[in-house]
């Protein structure tokens, strides 16, 4: 196997875990800059100065921050997320379920979004100037521009109210067969699609064209290949890496970023639940829906860099 | 009865027309307001209900922080959630009067400092549990723990000593309450199996109906409670609570059929969603109100002639017309109105008047330097816009107004009952005295006006063992001016809860105590 592609993948991961550590750092440390005593903000008004000092004790407030930053960080290695302070719950627990809706929204919005939005940037590519790339970009520009949460009312009411061929709210829960729930998701999925679609097809209509200005291509287009093919046999390969840069941040956004969709869908992902525990003051959650969405993003990152180094020809195949 | 009257109830009852209509077109016809509501009441009551079927809610005011433990209930939809599952010793029913649940009967010592109330035999928990009186007194005493964080626990702290003696529960109190029954009937004070020491979120309760599916802040599922004791309570087999806190998700759901009924319509739409033939709008007046309130302690409005002044600049009809979109009723600066019982319905209205505010503004001896009135949009709905146009009104008195936009993030904390005059809202309480007791006494802790009067604290202690209602109607009375006129409190007005259900809920009726008839409507209504 090529020596070097594998000392730069090996890099890249470490380089992500040390970020994710940083990062972790930072969460640590800004929830504790948040404004309030945790304790005090657990019992509310009617707290003694008894109960206080006995509920700081039981949290282990009392402790220096660098102390509760290894326990914390020690926890979260061995899969311990601590409980919610508002209810008591295991944090691993209820956020487990969550993130596996969370995960389940995004793969589906990106399984029609990804070789779609590729494909219609392909043919807008192919026919550059001409109608089909004014349509395919007029009309993803479009939905780009509108605010998710308008995009959300609109095709609620298109197709929950008024012609009722999906529900209006996305409620899933277990025992729900596949069918049934990817039914239930119908709304959300087509309003994150429509969200999605444009940058990332615009992406690959740009790459791509600016690969048809290169040298080989008038070469390809002088043998007399068609301009399907060129694309298709010449163009495409060599644009595929900023393209799954744009893919990567949008399926980044589709895990971190819908928090908005999930409300006006009244889905229970993982959004909802970082925002209600952010108003409570949770800390624990707060910390690990934090990571959690760091750990995402840094992984598709990394996931992203190293798809666009096999993809590098000139890293592929070392002198 | 006359025909148009038997036309008009039937209709009523059949949700066509409202009750407000109703009521007004039997007050046209010369029947007295009593009369008619018992009509409507017997009407109601006469529909027969359906058994079976599975009752959907969306509701506004849930989070995934909600836990069962009804100590901790603070927004809608734990309330309902309670209300499902729990029951408590006795509730207040849409007239005002004790609705005997887990308690069969109630008497009081002739001081009203002991009361006795005597338990319903062969209630059961869902656990199978037989609910005995040592369940009620566990219950009680756990909320007077300061460490059950009991939002009920300035109800119970009143309680001196409990005792239970095979089927009677004893409860002495460090001072007379004539209201004690209702204190009772808050909705923190579930009964549950032992007092619910061991295990507070279990949500096992003797209510209608059992806990199914409880996910904080998504949904909650129930079933019917098979031994459950009454049968006018608990018609369909399962009934269903999902949280939709987004306006117009919430009422595209009910539009969608997805739901069956949707709590906390926004007023703005309501005209819009009348033209829809499958829904019916359900309002009724409560005890909510929303208000303007001003510290009697801090300059300047220390000077009653300034508070006058202010209180009459404000429009209050212009704000029930836009701010609540009609959906509500006009205040009189003290916190009570006719959904109270031993309400004074003879105290003068107070109007808009630019001349008497210009009259007690100059009176005041202000300095003309702008009056900063705090507002956010978390204080109450609409509260950035009704503090705008209290601020035109103002300046039509000549009195400035300064209106200061707070972000909603702490506002709780940082500029309610911190700041001397800003935006607030109160949901009421089932009596006089407890609300008057929250927030108007010398000593309380949210007495968020800073009002210190030895007169007005005189009567409400009085009042509070004063068994002879007429006497008591007098004292609320003389309260209610002393308040209207001294105190720091401008109420302009009191809103609406307004519900909406979908054409097939039968069985709806009106219920001032709180919205989705008090949190009963899942287990009181019926699929047609």
């Amino acid at each position: 196997m090529n020596h070097p592609i594998i000392k730069l993948v090996a890099q890249r991961i470490a380089l992500g875990i040390l970020l994710l550590l940083a990062v972790s750092i930072l969460i640590f440390a800004g929830t504790q800059l948040l404004p309030g005593d945790v304790a005090q903000a657990i019992l509310g008004q009617s707290a003694t100065e008894q109960s206080l000092a006995n509920l700081r004790e039981k949290l282990g407030l009392n402790d220096p921050a660098y102390i509760r930053y290894f326990s914390w960080l020690g926890g979260i290695l061995q899969g311990d997320l601590g409980t919610a302070l508002t209810n008591g719950q295991d944090i691993a627990t209820s956020l487990g379920r969550r993130f596996g809706n969370t995960i389940f929204l995004a793969f589906w919005a990106a399984v029609i979004a990804v070789p779609l939005s590729i494909t219609l940037g392909l043919i807008a590519a192919r026919y550059a100037g001409r109608w089909p790339d004014k349509v395919i970009s007029g009309v993803t520009l479009a939905t780009i521009s509108l605010p998710e949460f308008v995009v959300g009312y609109l095709v609620m009411f298109i197709l929950a109210v008024k012609f009722r061929v999906f529900p209006s709210t996305a409620l899933v829960f277990d025992g729900m067969g596949l069918f049934e729930r990817l039914n239930a998701v119908a709304l959300p999925i087509i309003v994150l699609v429509l969200v999605v679609l444009a940058h990332m097809m615009r992406m690959t209509r740009a790459a791509i064209l600016n690969v048809m200005q290169s040298a080989y291509i008038e070469t390809a287009e002088l043998k007399g290949l068609s301009p399907s093919t060129i694309i298709r046999k010449h163009a495409f390969p060599n644009a595929i890496a900023p393209v799954v840069n744009v893919v990567m941040l949008n399926l980044a956004y589709l895990v971190v970023g819908v928090v908005v969709v999930e409300v006006v869908f009244v889905y229970p992902g993982m959004g909802q639940y970082l925002v209600d525990h952010v108003a409570k003051r949770d800390i624990p959650v707060v910390q690990a829906c934090g990571l959690i969405f760091a750990a995402v993003y840094i992984g598709l990152n990394i996931l992203a860099d190293v798809i666009s180094i096999l993809a590098n020809p000139r890293l592929r195949h070392p002198k | 009865m006359n025909d148009e009257l038997r036309y008009l109830l039937n209709r009523t009852v059949s949700g066509k027309v409202s009750r407000r209509h109703f009521m007004g077109r039997a007050a046209a016809l010369g029947v007295t307001a009593g009369v008619a509501n018992s009509m409507l009441a017997t009407a109601t009551a006469a529909q027969t209900p359906v058994k079976g079927g599975f009752l959907r809610a969306g509701m506004q005011g849930g989070e995934s922080t909600n836990s069962l433990d009804p100590a901790l209930a603070a927004s809608e939809v734990p309330f309902t959630v309670n209300n499902m599952w729990g029951e408590t010793l006795v509730n207040v029913d849409a007239g005002g009067n004790i609705d005997f649940r887990v308690a069969q009967e109630m008497s009081s010592s002739p001081d009203a400092k002991t009361w006795t109330f005597k338990i319903r035999s062969g209630v059961e928990f869902h656990n199978g549990a037989t609910l005995t009186a040592e369940d009620v007194v566990a219950t009680l005493t756990r909320h007077t723990d300061e460490n059950s964080q009991s939002g009920a626990l300035g109800i119970v702290q009143g309680i001196e000593s409990m005792s239970a003696n095979g089927d009677t529960v004893t409860i002495d109190l460090h001072t007379p309450n004539a209201d004690f029954p209702y204190l009772v009937a808050d909705y923190h004070l579930m009964i549950q199996p032992g007092g619910g020491v061991d295990n507070p979120s279990a949500g096992i309760g003797s209510g209608a109906y059992m806990v199914e599916v409880n996910e904080a802040g998504v949904r909650h599922g129930f079933k019917k409670n098979p031994n459950y004791w009454d049968s006018n309570i608990g018609h369909a087999d399962e009934v269903e609570i999902i949280v939709i806190n987004d306006n117009t998700a919430r009422v595209a759901a009910l539009q969608s059929g997805q739901v069956n009924m949707i709590n906390r319509l926004d007023p703005k739409i309501i005209d819009l969603l009348k033209r829809d033939p499958n829904v019916q709008i359900k309002n009724v007046s409560g005890r909510g109100h929303y208000v303007f309130i001003m510290h009697c302690t801090a300059a300047p409005f220390d000077n009653n002639d300034l508070r006058m002044a202010l209180k009459y600049a404000i429009n209050r009809q212009e704000m029930v017309d836009k701010v609540l979109g009609g959906y509500g009723g006009v205040g009189n600066d003290f916190p009570i109105n006719a959904a109270y019982p031993l309400f004074d319905d003879t105290i003068e209205q107070r109007e808009f008047d630019p001349d008497k505010a210009a009259f007690h503004y100059k009176a005041s001896g202000h300095d003309g330097s702008p009056i900063v009135l705090r507002t956010a949009g978390a204080a109450f709905p609409g509260a950035v816009e009704a503090a705008q146009l209290y601020q035109q009104s103002a300046a039509a008195a000549g009195i400035p107004l300064e209106v200061k936009r707070e972000p909603d993030d702490g506002y709780w904390s940082d500029v309610w009952n911190v700041q001397p005059f800003c935006a607030s809202y109160w949901g009421g309480r089932p009596v006089q005295d407890q609300m008057y007791s929250t927030a108007y006494l010398s000593t309380a802790e949210w007495n968020d006006t800073k009002f210190h009067n030895d007169q007005f604290d005189n009567l409400l202690l009085a009042a509070r063992a004063e068994l002879d209602l007429t006497v008591r109607k007098q004292m609320y009375s003389d309260m209610a001016h002393i308040l209207r006129d001294e105190g720091g409190l401008i109420l302009p007005m009191f809103n609406d809860f307004v519900d909406a259900i979908g054409n097939n809920v039968q069985g709806w009726s009106e219920d001032p105590n709180g919205e989705m008839m008090n949190g009963l409507a899942l287990a009181k209504c019926w699929l047609a």
